[in-house]
């Protein structure tokens, strides 16, 4: 406001490094990390880390289970929002595949119905959050619980039998095996991810989810249609839960209505772990693949290694805090 | 702050275009900005407020306030802190939605302007808070709610990184070479993010370039230099309104001082016929008591406090 405030330039010394930015700093900080975990799990459990069948395991379980809701979640999180419904949306998701299916008989029908629900159940969220006005942190508690409680009442906490679907044409397309060894939830998460680096990175939506988590002042001043933008991520992140949700019941065979809940802190860790920021404006798909990763392959690790099933928080938790730690203090020197 | 050619009271327009020395002083921020647009005919109006009342929460922030802007026409926008001109600028911007009054650009009325559609009728705005993002690189601030892209929303990367780094050594003159496109704004200094925030309001060709507070920050050469361009605006046929507490600098580009003062317009002064004295004098008379002299047509005729007192000084 006064003239007289503002006059200062930085004498900061600007080395090239200024040049080369935090992102690829925490992008090489947690490769880094990623490479040590998975070192020392080779070192500590060579024959379980040094054989393919370990790596199949997690390219089957790692997408469905964190990978694929973490991409979308990523981006929610750069638009300064988050989404911590989408547990629910998994399994609200497949009461639409369920009814659909049993109706129809088709399972493309019920995957289409799946994605359908979990785009209005995102649409709720996106609604809530940007017109009513209540943070997302807030109102994705309270959509956790009605999406959860409207399955429960809907399949009246019954579980579902789905071995029927498994000569569907459409459920080796999800979670067969390409080739007959890569598994189709690896495949998809890879063209997933292509997806979204693109939209995130090369996409309208993508700058103006990075505006909006930057500076959504800036973001309002500028012209960015902020509303729509943040409901969009919503959206997308709920149906990426719903088709999550899918591949999930498709591999066991089965739906419950509780499916989920044990995603949804390993999916968020994942996120932070690949670095993006719970302020916003910062985050990369990048990123969020290898954080899946390393939280998904953490279990599968200490198993091997040969620790009792007790020892897989006190790590989990070491992890996270050394991977994010990471990325406090590399965002620290770079700038 | 000294100000070269325009402190002396009494000089017209054309004296004070003549007195200003072109700047010799390289690799400034605002350096080479000469706009490359056809100039418009002369006398267009090319926005016109009326009437705009605005409210926050009950404070009534502007009142009545109208106001209009010419092709090839600075006006300067003074008043105290909170005196609104932020707030006027906003509602011309699309920000704000005023809660009565009309706005008008090139005679036409516009209803529920939006960011958006005021930056497609050609108004840029460098805000006094600057809007940038701080964790993004340069390209993706210049094109912010901008982006260059295909039908389907996908962005030409290339394109907006090439145009930066052209933007960069041509306008803002950061010609150090760590500084790239890719560079976060983050470590830019205060003259640098200022220049950011200009350049980035220029070069979208703009038919109205509204400026608040822009020199804050800038160093005395970058200040010369960005007085400099605003003249360039008028010269190029285009319009400006500029806002800053430096009177001074107000003076030196502006043809016309809108005085604002808590939500009313208070009087309006071509710089041609009033000199930096006077206008000095009514500033201070604003300032103290809100009551003031001036006899200038432009005034509008109701609706200002104490405007009638004949009180003890004459401008005119
Ligand atoms: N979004 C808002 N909500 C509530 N009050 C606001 C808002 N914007 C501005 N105001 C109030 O309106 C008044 C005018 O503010 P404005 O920013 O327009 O003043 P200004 O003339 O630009 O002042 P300055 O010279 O300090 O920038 C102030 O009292 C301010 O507190
Ligand atoms: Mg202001």
């Amino acid at each position: 406001m006064n003239p007289g405030v503002a006059t200062k330039r930085s004498p900061r010394p600007r080395s090239a490094l200024t040049a080369f930015t935090t992102s690829w700093a925490s992008q090489i900080g947690i490769t880094v990390a990623f490479l040590a975990l998975w070192l020392s799990f080779i070192v500590l459990a060579p024959n379980t880390f040094l054989s393919d069948r370990i790596y199949l395991a997690f390219a089957q379980t790692v997408p469905y289970s964190v990978a694929i809701v973490a991409l979308f979640l990523t981006m929610v999180i750069i638009a300064g929002d988050i989404d911590l419904s989408f547990p629910s949306e998994m399994a609200l998701g497949m009461v639409g595949f369920v009814f659909t299916w049993q109706a129809t008989g088709s399972v493309e029908l019920g995957v289409l119905a799946a994605l359908g629900v979990g785009a209005l159940a995102g649409l709720f969220n996106g609604l809530v959050v940007t017109y009513i006005g209540i943070p997302a942190l807030v109102a994705t508690i309270g959509s956790w619980y009605l999406f959860r409680g409207l399955t429960l009442v809907l399949v009246n906490g019954k579980s579902y039998a789905l071995v029927a679907t498994s000569t569907a044409p459409s459920y080796d397309l999800l979670v067969g095996k390409l080739g007959g060894v890569i598994p189709m939830e690896f495949v998809w998460l890879l063209i997933l991810a292509v997806v979204a680096w693109f939209l995130l990175n090369r996409h309208r939506l993508g700058q103006n989810a990075y505006v909006i988590g930057d500076n959504r002042l800036a973001a309002g001043l500028m012209g960015i249609p902020i509303r729509r933008t943040r409901i969009a991520l919503f959206v997308l992140t709920g149906m990426a839960a719903a088709l999550a949700g899918v591949m999930t019941s498709l591999q066991i065979v089965n739906f419950y209505p509780t499916m989920g809940d044990g995603f949804q802190l390993p999916t968020l860790a994942a996120v932070f772990v690949g670095g993006t920021s719970v302020f916003g404006g910062r985050g990369t798909i990048y990123g969020t693949v290898i954080g899946a990763f390393m939280i998904g392959g953490i279990q599968a690790g200490i198993v091997a290694v040969g620790l009792t099933d007790y020892y897989t928080n006190m790590i989990y938790g070491a992890v996270i805090l050394a991977a994010v730690s990471v990325h406090a203090l590399l965002q620290r020197r770079f700038e | 702050m000294t100000f070269p050619p325009a402190g002396e009271s009494g000089m017209s327009a054309d004296e004070r275009e003549s007195a200003r020395q072109p700047s010799q002083l390289a690799n400034p921020i605002i350096a080479a900005l000469e706009p490359a647009v056809m100039p418009r005919p002369e006398g267009e109006r090319r926005l016109e407020l009326r009437h705009i009342s605005k409210a926050f929460g009950g404070v009534h922030v502007l009142k009545d306030v109208s106001m209009d802007l010419g092709s090839s026409e600075v006006i300067g926008l003074l008043g105290d802190n909170g005196a609104g001109k932020s707030t006027l600028i906003k509602i011309i911007t699309g920000v704000h939605r005023p809660d009565a009054g009309e706005i008008l650009f090139g005679g036409r009325r516009v209803e529920g302007l939006t960011v958006q559609k005021a930056r497609g009728l050609g108004v840029e705005t460098v805000y006094q808070e600057r809007a940038l993002a701080d964790q993004l690189p340069l390209w993706r601030n210049i094109f912010m709610g901008r982006a260059v892209g295909g039908p389907l929303g996908f962005l030409k990367v290339g394109d907006m990184r090439r145009m930066t780094a052209k933007l960069m050594s041509e306008s803002m003159g950061f010609t150090s070479a760590v500084l790239t496109p890719n560079t976060v704004v983050k470590g830019l200094s205060g003259g640098e993010r200022q220049g950011l925030a200009i350049v980035r309001a220029l070069h979208f060709q703009a038919d109205i370039i509204i400026l608040d507070e822009p020199t804050m920050g800038l160093s005395l050469r970058e200040t010369e230099k960005l007085l400099q361009f605003v003249e360039g605006i008028r010269t190029a046929g285009k319009s400006a309104i500029f806002i800053d507490h430096n009177i001074f600098h107000v003076y030196s580009v502006a043809d016309r001082i809108v005085v604002l003062d808590r939500g009313r317009v208070a009087g309006q002064f071509p710089t041609s016929r009033y000199s930096l004295d006077e206008l000095l004098s009514i500033m201070r008379e604003v300032a103290t008591g809100g009551a003031f002299t001036e006899q200038e047509r432009y005034r509008p005729a109701a609706g200002l406090p104490g405007a009638a007192t004949g009180a003890s000084e004459d401008h005119a």
